[in-house]
């Protein structure tokens, strides 16, 4: 900057005024929290002392590989951006005070097995006595009804019975497991826009809404053109690596170092020409083996064994750029340490290195999407009620001597 | 705005009032769905010709026709669908008048190619400064790859998803079923959403730049603090879960069975105490759980803290005794005795879920085009009104010309027989 001027103004949020209360654990209802508050909403978590979310407790990876409440990167990676408090509901006198919590709310999110809010005293009935108008989003795993409603299970489990693992492995292999939750975060995705739809709505019409969501349903969004296929052909679609129905070579390649890969798909025959002429063997495109789409996926062994050999030399960066040069598709394998280096997500501004009291410095994960106007702001995850002060006095405007009497007769925990 | 010239008055949905332009490409077909599956008016525009990802299969009764492609179905259910050749100046002046009366406007061409053509989000601006104007790229606007071309194989590698996916020293893999695409249309509706929600408070519409390989990094849950905090990479672990304990160890969670695969993993905490407890119960119950595991202190184990060999052990009985049960069996006990777990299904078995069924979550859809009803999975979610579902099916190429630029933007049959002449729809 070569003029100086006065400090621009921070740029303006997307969601500010919108008002949300979370009682969540895990990742599906707390991400929904997350991404309402990287644009600008204020969002409460309420957590308990005596039993914290298990991504406090049970989950790695730790600062130091030392356990602790606030020294988790798996509670810390879907928490940021909002205020966290502690809150007894176990207490006679908690249900009231989290009656206040959502009175002043717009949005509520939950994401227990179904009757646990209800137990609680916060079942949607009963929140809406205190504001009809509330946006109460209800995220499980089987949805509020069904004769499987009461089941528990963590998305690690969901993300099988919803066909995704099924669907992944060799052809004549063992299933494959999908990182973590898989399905857990196809499910926030759809209730955060479930969420801001019915905020729409609701500023039009005045009306509330419960938003029953099925984590399982959701994922079969994912699926519905297997769905279809086996609907009206009959066809029970199963897994068959990397390999394309309409594409050859289409692969993940090995690459010069330990564990490197690159993946590469031809779709087209001018994109098959000049993967050979890129690779240096422009004779395999005279090869009748690999003369047409068709040819190319029946010798498909053959041909992945030669693009193989060639990229083996190559580093997955070089293979990558050697191909996209010449307009094929290809992209490396990138590993966790490779997408912290990557400069494109780098350009984008994904990963939000920000001061955490106890990891020192953690990175948090921005939104896949950039809003031109009003650009995501992310903010550290809270410690355990870190923001008890400010949510009690200056949120529910409780006097000091009654937030010390909560504190001492255990509501606040 | 859009409010004007329903052609259905009866549409209801919280997003009643709006109307969507949808330019996508099968990369970007969700996010449109989902506007629509809210009551939105969705408008696909296609090229003459048709939408190059009708050309995908699977097809209806395997016929490898545009008209009956089973993704184009399932992802542009509740739109109405008109042509237009964008690289003509009357396709040019149609597309402005359109956006003009739009409030959204879903588009996944590569950057700068509308910019090229004068239709990019700072041309439409100008007309129509309420737009929300979302843009669907691999990489996004801008930066260093933006001209980079993918895939869906490519978007799976680039996030890191397929380096956490597949068995150690064999390739890393993607999911069979494209995904990288679901993952972009459902951020790129929330990305849309938020900025209508900005548009509705203060009157302007704005760009949202929504990146494939960045919609596909959630696909990896918490991974990534692996790197931040320890500056570790994980390595992939075929069946069993990698990153669950301090010491590196690597835990069981696909089970051979009788007539496939189970999900079950054997948890700490609260929740992991009470599963362990209940299926060590029901393999008591059948005289197969060895006397060390009935008398094993579930408070005490800590999955974080767990070694190899302790999992190794842990896992011999369970693997046996889950080998002689079936699918259906644990489905069953799972549910009853609320173990952790559940059968890796395939779509039959999903098809016959009496969870899905019970909850009415098949949606019968007439064809009349094929003389058919085709029954498709049903709304991503349930709101206490108005319903979510599919209102529409899909269009065929061109099927809403008439109503669109006939009856809604007013041209004659003559205009619309030139333009027909021309090419341009």
């Amino acid at each position: 900057m070569n003029v100086e001027g006065p400090p621009a103004a921070p740029p303006p949020k997307a969601l500010e005024g919108v008002k949300v209360a979370e009682f969540a654990v895990f990742a599906a209802g707390p991400m929904v929290g997350k991404h309402l508050g990287e644009h600008g909403a204020t969002v409460v978590r309420v957590e308990s002392r005596t039993r914290p979310d298990g991504f406090r407790v049970h989950y790695p990876p730790y600062k130091d590989n030392i356990p602790g409440l606030n020294r988790t990167g798996t509670f810390a990676i879907f928490n940021d951006s909002k205020l966290g408090i502690t809150l007894n509901l176990k207490h006679p006198e908690g249900v009231g005070i989290a009656k206040r919590l959502v009175a002043w709310a717009d949005v509520l999110i939950e994401n227990f097995v179904p009757g646990v809010m209800a137990r609680n005293g916060l079942s949607y009935e009963a929140v809406r006595e205190i504001n009809p108008s509330i946006i109460y989003l209800s995220s499980c795993n089987m949805g509020q009804t069904g004769p499987k409603a009461s089941q528990r299970g963590f998305g690690s489990q969901l993300t099988s019975q919803s066909g995704f693992t099924y669907l992944t492995g060799e052809p004549d292999g063992e299933p494959m497991l999908l990182f973590g939750p898989y399905i857990d975060f196809v499910a926030v995705g759809f209730g955060l826009v479930a969420v801001l739809a019915a905020l729409d709505d609701r500023r039009r019409t005045g009306r509330g809404q419960h938003i029953d969501l099925s984590q399982y349903e959701t994922g079969l969004q994912f699926l519905a053109p297997a769905l279809l296929d086996h609907e009206v052909n009959g066809r029970i679609m199963s897994r068959m690596g990397n390999r394309s129905p309409e594409a050859a070579p289409h692969g993940a390649y090995p690459c010069r170092g330990q564990d490197r890969w690159c993946a590469i798909a031809v779709c087209t025959e001018e994109e098959w020409r000049n993967c050979c002429r890129a690779a240096g063997h422009p004779e395999w495109a005279e090869d009748a083996r690999f003369a047409s789409g068709a040819a190319r996926r029946a010798h498909a062994d053959e041909l992945d064994a030669l693009i193989g050999a060639w990229t083996s030399r190559l580093t997955p960066e070089e293979t990558m750029e050697t191909l996209q040069a010449v307009g094929v598709r290809a992209g490396m394998v990138n590993r966790l340490s490779d997408l912290f280096a990557d400069p494109q997500l780098g350009h984008r501004r994904i990963w939000r290195e920000l001061p955490h009291a106890e990891l020192e410095r953690f990175h948090y994960i921005a939104p896949p999407y950039i809003l031109s106007e009003t650009p995501a702001e992310l903010r550290p995850s809270p410690l355990l009620g870190e923001h008890n002060g400010y949510v009690y006095r200056k949120i529910l405007g409780l006097p000091d001597r009654e937030v010390e009497r909560l504190i001492a007769n255990g509501v606040i925990e | 705005m859009a409010g004007e010239n329903r052609s259905l008055d009866d549409r209801v949905g919280l997003l009643a009032p709006y109307r969507v332009l949808d330019l996508t490409d099968n990369s970007g077909w969700l996010c449109g769905r989902i506007l629509g599956d809210l009551g939105a008016d969705v408008v696909k525009i296609e090229p003459p010709g048709g939408d190059p990802g009708r050309r995908g299969g699977p097809f209806y009764r395997d016929d490898p026709d545009p008209a009956k492609s089973l993704a184009w179905f399932a992802y542009n259910a509740n739109k109405r669908g008109i042509t237009l050749a964008l690289d003509t100046g009357p396709g040019q002046r149609l597309l402005r008048r359109l956006a003009q009366r739009a409030d959204f406007l879903i588009e996944s061409s590569p950057p700068g190619y509308l910019d090229a053509r004068n239709l990019g989000y700072r041309a439409l601006r100008e007309a129509n400064l309420r737009l929300v104007f979302t843009s669907i790229t691999p990489f996004g606007q801008s930066g260093p790859y933006a001209h980079y071309r993918a895939s869906d194989l490519i978007a799976m590698a680039m996030s890191g998803f397929m380096s956490l996916v597949g068995e150690p020293g064999r390739p890393p893999l993607r999911v069979s079923l494209p995904q990288a695409a679901m993952w972009t249309g459902m951020h790129a509706a929330a990305g849309t959403l938020i900025a209508h929600h900005y548009r509705e408070a203060t009157g302007r519409g704005q760009h949202v730049d929504v990146s494939i390989q960045a919609s596909v990094l959630w696909a990896l849950a918490n991974a990534p603090a692996n790197w931040s905090l320890l500056r570790e990479d994980l390595h992939r672990g075929g069946s069993r879960i990698v990153g669950r304990s301090m010491t590196g160890a690597r835990m069981r969670a696909i089970y051979r069975c009788r007539d496939g695969h189970i999900n079950f993993i054997f948890y700490g905490g609260e929740a992991g105490k009470r599963s362990n407890e209940a299926m060590v119960q029901w393999m008591a119950e059948l005289n197969e759980a060895p006397e060390w595991l009935r008398q094993k202190d579930w408070g005490a184990f800590n999955v974080a803290s767990s070694g190899q060999e302790e999992i190794d052990q842990l896992e011999r009985p369970f693997v046996e005794f889950l080998s002689r049960r079936t699918k259906a069996e644990f489905a069953a006990e799972s549910l009853k005795r609320g173990i952790l777990g559940y059968p890796v299904a395939d779509v039959r078995d999903i098809r016959d879920d009496p969870q899905l069924e019970a909850r009415d979550f098949w949606q019968p859809v007439k064809h009349p085009e094929l003389d058919a009803t085709i029954t498709y999975p049903g709304a991503f979610a349930r709101f206490s009104a108005p319903a979510c579902r599919i209102a529409r099916r899909a269009p065929g190429i061109g099927e809403h010309n008439d109503e669109i630029y006939g009856m809604e933007l007013g041209l004659s049959d003559d205009e619309l027989q030139t333009l027909r002449q021309g090419g341009i729809v």
